[in-house]
């Protein structure tokens, strides 16, 4: 793993290796992403009333994690990139809350 | 396995350059966070304007073409593929197919980028613009919701705009064999934000085009 400090003493970073690059995973998950694209539209037909929002959503963030995970390597990366990850996500849902805990109880 | 670190070790000393991959790597996650963030704060624009105007967003919604926002989900979708196959192209040392990839995700940007032309062209024909006489005779509700698709439709484009180019530029560096089979991390990051703009429109495809 630390080969390069035998190598280079001048280089100190970290040398990205690839994780077990594989075409098949990455079309595998492609086909999962247009099945759910065909499944998000063909819901949004059905009257659902109240869940349709929620339905959509819900499709549209197992999309995302699809994508982060293989695509964006989210899966094999370190620990701490997940940790930011969360965190982002984090401060974004606790700002989507306040805002609407605003928005119900002034009208 | 030691192979590939032996290389990788081997080129860094030939050129005598300071590298560090995973500080690359994590420097564009902070950067794709600022983009979220930014992008975020629309989302919770569209949430707030879509609680108070629900009625007036599915009125409004039924002016948007879904073929033409279903087609260029799917045009996205496969763009994150070729992007990514790029990638593991190269990764193990065919640079040919990794250009060849990667021109391909040049193309289907490109093509993302005509469609979203002839779709803000009809909804101009159809006079839906700032001022413009359709828009004009639209309720409150409907006014925002059409401000918020060009706001948040047109940014995404642009960042689809800034992808080609970051991606155009990844390719000149392949092509001059800067970057390698054990030095891709550039072009990881290229994908990186290719990708979290293919989420982004993952998120406004329902959002906009999936209302009834």
């Amino acid at each position: 793993m630390e080969a390069h400090n035998n190598h280079d003493e001048h280089n100190d970073g970290h040398i990205a290796e690839a994780h077990h690059p594989s075409y098949g995973i990455n079309i595998l998950v492609w086909i999962g992403l247009l099945s759910l694209t065909a499944i998000t539209v063909s819901v949004a037909g059905v009257n659902l009333g109240g869940l349709a929002l929620t339905v959509a959503l819900l499709i549209a963030t197992i999309k995302s994690l699809f994508v982060m995970n293989f695509f964006m390597h989210v899966k094999f990366d370190n620990k701490v990139v997940k940790i930011f990850i969360g965190i982002c996500m984090l401060v974004f849902v606790i700002v989507l809350i306040l805002t609407f805990f605003d928005l119900t109880f002034r009208f | 396995m030691s192979d590939h670190t032996n290389a990788a070790a081997g080129e860094v000393q030939e050129i005598h350059m300071h590298r560090d991959d995973f500080g690359s790597k994590m420097g564009m996650w902070l950067f794709l966070f600022t983009e979220i963030l930014l992008f975020g704060g629309l989302f919770i624009l569209y949430a707030s304007y879509r609680f108070i105007y629900p009625d007036a967003f599915v009125v409004a919604a039924a002016e948007l073409d879904l073929f033409m926002g279903g087609i260029n989900t799917v045009i996205l979708l496969t763009s994150s593929l070729t992007v990514v196959l790029g990638i593991v192209a190269l990764q193990k040392g065919h640079k040919k197919l990794s250009l060849s990839m990667l021109w391909i995700t040049v193309a289907f940007g490109l093509l993302f980028l005509v469609n979203k032309y002839f779709e803000w062209g009809a909804k101009f024909h159809h006079g839906i613009y700032p001022k413009g006489p359709a828009l004009q005779e639209m309720s409150e509700g409907e006014v925002m919701y059409f401000g918020l698709y060009y706001v948040m439709t047109g940014l995404h484009g642009l960042h689809i705009v800034v992808g080609l180019i970051f991606i155009g530029f990844v390719m000149w560096q392949i092509k001059k064999d800067v970057l390698t089979r054990t030095n891709f991390q550039r072009l990881e990051n290229a994908g990186l934000y290719w990708h979290l703009v293919d989420i982004i429109w993952i998120f406004l495809f329902p959002l906009f085009y999936l209302i009834h």
